[in-house]
């Protein structure tokens, strides 16, 4: 049985608009327009979209904070709005934006909190609780009260929180936001552990590529209210086209493209710096960066390169303008 | 049950963390007892000995217990909650496996048990060491005074709290809330005792529940009301206590569908 049942689901909000100078009028404004999805037990999706594509309405919805205009969610077996506080038992909320902590206590007090609204017993929690707190390192900032903590020590004590309780399902809501790039990578690293281990379902929304392709097999991509793709991180890459840029800095200056003999599928894309920094985009499917780069330096010295991924943002945008063709 | 006392008990712990703005407070409650004593003290002179069944020793000793209770029953409220709807934050409460207004009340109550001993006894050691105190001399009177102070604790908390739940309607809620203190302020007895009032307005004071806030205590405390009374006014309490208990769920019920929940 999915643990995630999303059939038809729409949300709209209505706005006051001002018309002249003392006039308003109410308008409709569709966050969600009739998305469909379901999630199986133990897979890890990605939700992704630009800002204001309709990805926190969503989420609201299936924690049942938001009520949906229309259609039908299921999560955990249960309606989310009606039997919100019993869903509360089965999943783990972490919204990147927002604390479920107590801000102006230890960190460590929060725990025990958590632990009797979940009904759990002090011997039942207190295990769980050394567990996570070691794995996440949190040993050092436990008597820190929340307030006092870095974003990235209050990021590892949510997660935690969340999954105290050892939910079915965890929903991210841009876990890794405003995170420097260790504090990304552990806590990548242990939700995928989590996920292993214990065969949690994991949802997340996240701007962060290198999140999605760490930690989901399957994302969805949301655009306008509406599902614009559901598959394989791969598949969403071929079907936009995707291409990886090398940049490349060179020990001497070369002023024409001409002198390289790229390899088919790659294309020179542009010359800075008076010929020292030339960027050249190629097809990850058909040529590996090695081979790329193999073919520049066998023409001119190479100081220095970079890689560049293709972006969420620029891949939705392609997405939907295929969509819209 | 066991989550309602947690939250109760971390509450206690994070008032206990404000000792500076404790100490502060209890000086604030003690200063104003003082000018609204001297008030009280110099029209009861006036009047020539007693008004409305108060001599001007009962009259200091209704300011005293108001100022130390103050602080413990929340006549000041808090926009806790309102707060929470206008940043969003309140997902994360809605989030959680707790009902929400038992979480807030829970809450409340932890921070009243933290407020009684440095809020309540400054002001009553200044009213002691300056006017004098007239306390009832047997168990009685603070027995059911405890018992009415749980109860207007939670009247206040269930008051502001309605006011707090505006926000799930509306964005501003600081017209309704101004509005709310001035009838309180009033009609509680706060000011004056509602006993003085002039008879329509001392009628409208006892239709509402505003008295079973604070002159209810008080006047149990101090001992003005003999056992069968206090008992009464006790019951009434709890009545008021019902009625706003189902406003306020009839309230969280219906705001909660209509609720929109701010930012991302």
């Amino acid at each position: 049985m999915p643990i995630i049942e999303v059939d038809n689901l729409s949300r709209e909000f209505q706005i006051m608009e001002p018309v002249g100078r003392f006039r308003r009028r109410k308008k409709a404004v569709h966050a969600v327009r009739g998305i469909d999805f379901t999630v199986e037990p133990g897979e890890a999706v990605g939700y992704i979209g630009a800002n204001g594509a309709g990805k926190s309405t969503t989420i609201k919805m299936l924690t049942g904070v938001l009520v949906p205009s229309s259609g039908r969610v299921t999560v955990c077996g249960f309606n989310p709005v009606p039997q919100r506080k019993a869903l509360a038992r089965k999943i783990g909320v972490v919204f990147g934006q927002r604390s479920q902590l107590w801000w102006d206590l230890p960190l460590q007090d929060s725990y025990p909190i958590l632990g009797a609204m979940h009904r759990m017993s002090e011997a039942d929690w207190r295990p769980r609780f050394r567990d996570l707190a070691d794995q996440m390192d949190l040993g050092e900032f436990l008597t820190t009260p929340v307030r006092q903590l870095s974003l990235g020590q209050r990021m590892r004590g949510e997660v935690a929180a969340a999954l105290l309780h050892r939910p079915e399902l965890v929903i991210l809501d841009e876990p890794t936001i405003g995170l420097d790039m260790i504090s990304k990578e552990k806590l990548r690293q242990f939700l995928d552990a989590e996920r292993r281990d214990n065969g949690t379902t994991l949802l997340l929304t996240t701007h962060d590529m290198s999140d999605i392709q760490r930690l989901c097999q399957r994302v969805l991509v949301v655009d306008d209210g509406a599902i614009a793709y559901d598959g394989p991180l791969t598949g969403l890459a071929e079907v936009t086209g995707a291409v990886r840029t090398m940049v490349v800095d060179l020990a001497a200056p070369v002023h024409s493209a001409a002198l390289f003999s790229l390899p088919n599928g790659a294309v020179h894309e542009g010359i800075e710096a008076d010929g020292i920094r030339h960027s050249v985009t190629f097809d990850p499917r058909r040529l590996s960066a090695a081979t790329v780069l193999a073919a520049i330096s066998s023409t001119a010295e190479v100081a220095d390169l970079s890689l560049h991924e293709p972006d969420i943002e620029h891949l939705v945008r392609q997405l939907y303008g295929r969509a819209r063709r | 049950m066991r989550a309602y006392w947690e939250l109760a008990k971390s509450s206690f712990r994070r008032h206990s963390t404000y000792r500076t703005a404790a100490v502060a407070g209890a000086f604030t409650n003690s200063v104003f007892g003082l000018i609204r004593a001297s008030l009280l003290l110099s029209a009861i002179t006036t009047a020539g000995g007693a008004i409305g069944g108060y001599s001007a020793m009962e009259a200091a000793t209704y300011v005293w217990l108001g100022q130390a209770l103050l602080a413990p029953l929340g006549l000041f409220g808090n926009t806790e909650l309102a707060g929470r709807v206008k940043s969003g934050d309140i997902a994360v409460d809605l989030s959680r496996s707790v009902n929400l207004t038992a979480s807030y009340w829970a809450q409340d109550l932890g921070r009243a048990a933290f407020d009684v001993l440095p809020r309540g006894l400054p002001p009553l050691i200044v009213g002691a060491l300056v006017t004098g105190l007239a306390m009832p001399g047997t168990p009685g009177p603070y027995l059911l005074g405890f018992v009415s102070i749980l109860a207007a604790i939670s009247l206040n908390f269930l008051g502001f709290f309605a006011i707090n739940l505006l926000s799930f309607w509306v964005l501003e809620i600081r017209g309704f809330w101004m509005l709310y203190m001035v009838l309180m302020n009033l009609l509680s007895g706060f000011l004056v005792p509602v006993t003085w009032f002039p008879d329509w307005l001392f009628d409208f004071a006892r239709a509402t529940p505003f008295p079973s806030m604070l002159q209810t205590p008080v006047d149990i405390l101090a001992g003005r009301t003999d056992g069968a009374e206090s008992l009464a006014m006790v019951c009434l309490q709890f009545l008021w206590l019902a009625v706003l208990l189902v406003v306020v769920q009839v309230m969280v019920r219906f705001g909660s569908r209509k609720l929109v929940v701010q930012g991302g």
